[in-house]
């Protein structure tokens, strides 16, 4: 099963990528993508715990399921206003 | 084209004109580029938005005011992009047939837009250096 991850802001930075295509074993969930990117970006492991996250455009807990084609965000604290 | 967010300067004129001949009161709140943050010298800002997401989330917050505040009628504008100090970020618009509603309709709208909306802002500092700010800090 392949996502598409997208980046924002400071994680993009960290990241060093606008996006990319991950490969996930088929159930994986949201904390596992987390889990993977966090293995690839110091920045990312420093965290105490997973950032907001959305799957699809929609906020979406640690425990949503992933499904092929997925667009996942983890965002840094949002700024707006 | 976008509802919600937008890269041209914000037309407040414009509107100011969408207000209906029953709207006897319009709340405008103005978001503005100020020249500092955390106590440093800022230049300019630059937004970014996740645009799909922000723009079906700021279309959420509309749509639960609608339902808070039946008689007011809200429209938002966010700019993105780099704005210099001064300039205007964030638009909101509460019109109602009367001023209570309005107001809080208004003060509602800016504070779930900063809380849930995908926006960030980057502080450029007067050597061109930025700093994405952190509002939870």
């Amino acid at each position: 099963m392949q996502v598409r991850v997208v980046y924002f802001a400071s994680f993009r930075d960290a990241a060093g990528r606008e996006e990319e295509t991950r490969r996930m074993a088929p159930g994986s969930r949201v904390r596992h993508l987390w889990e993977a990117l966090a293995g690839d970006v110091p920045h990312f492991a420093r965290f105490g715990a997973m950032p907001p996250a959305a799957v699809n455009r929609e906020y979406a807990s640690a425990e949503t399921e992933l499904h092929e084609g997925d667009e996942v965000a983890f965002l840094p604290p949002v700024a707006g206003g | 084209m976008e509802k919600y967010l937008t890269s041209d300067p914000i037309d407040l004129a414009a509107l100011l004109k969408e207000a209906r001949l029953s709207d006897g009161a319009v709340c405008v709140f103005v978001g503005v580029v100020r020249n500092e943050g955390g106590g440093r010298e800022t230049v300019a800002i630059d937004y970014q938005a996740y645009s799909a997401m922000a723009e079906s989330e700021l279309a959420g917050i509309a749509n639960g005011l609608s339902r808070d505040w039946p008689d007011v009628r809200v429209r938002i504008q966010h700019r993105i992009g780099r704005l210099e100090v001064g300039e205007a970020s964030v638009a909101v618009l509460a019109t109602a047939p009367h001023r209570d509603d309005a107001f809080a309709a208004c003060r509602a709208a800016i504070d779930r837009i900063k809380t849930t909306v995908p926006i960030w802002k980057k502080e450029v500092r007067p050597d061109g250096t930025g700093e994405w700010v952190d509002a939870t800090l």
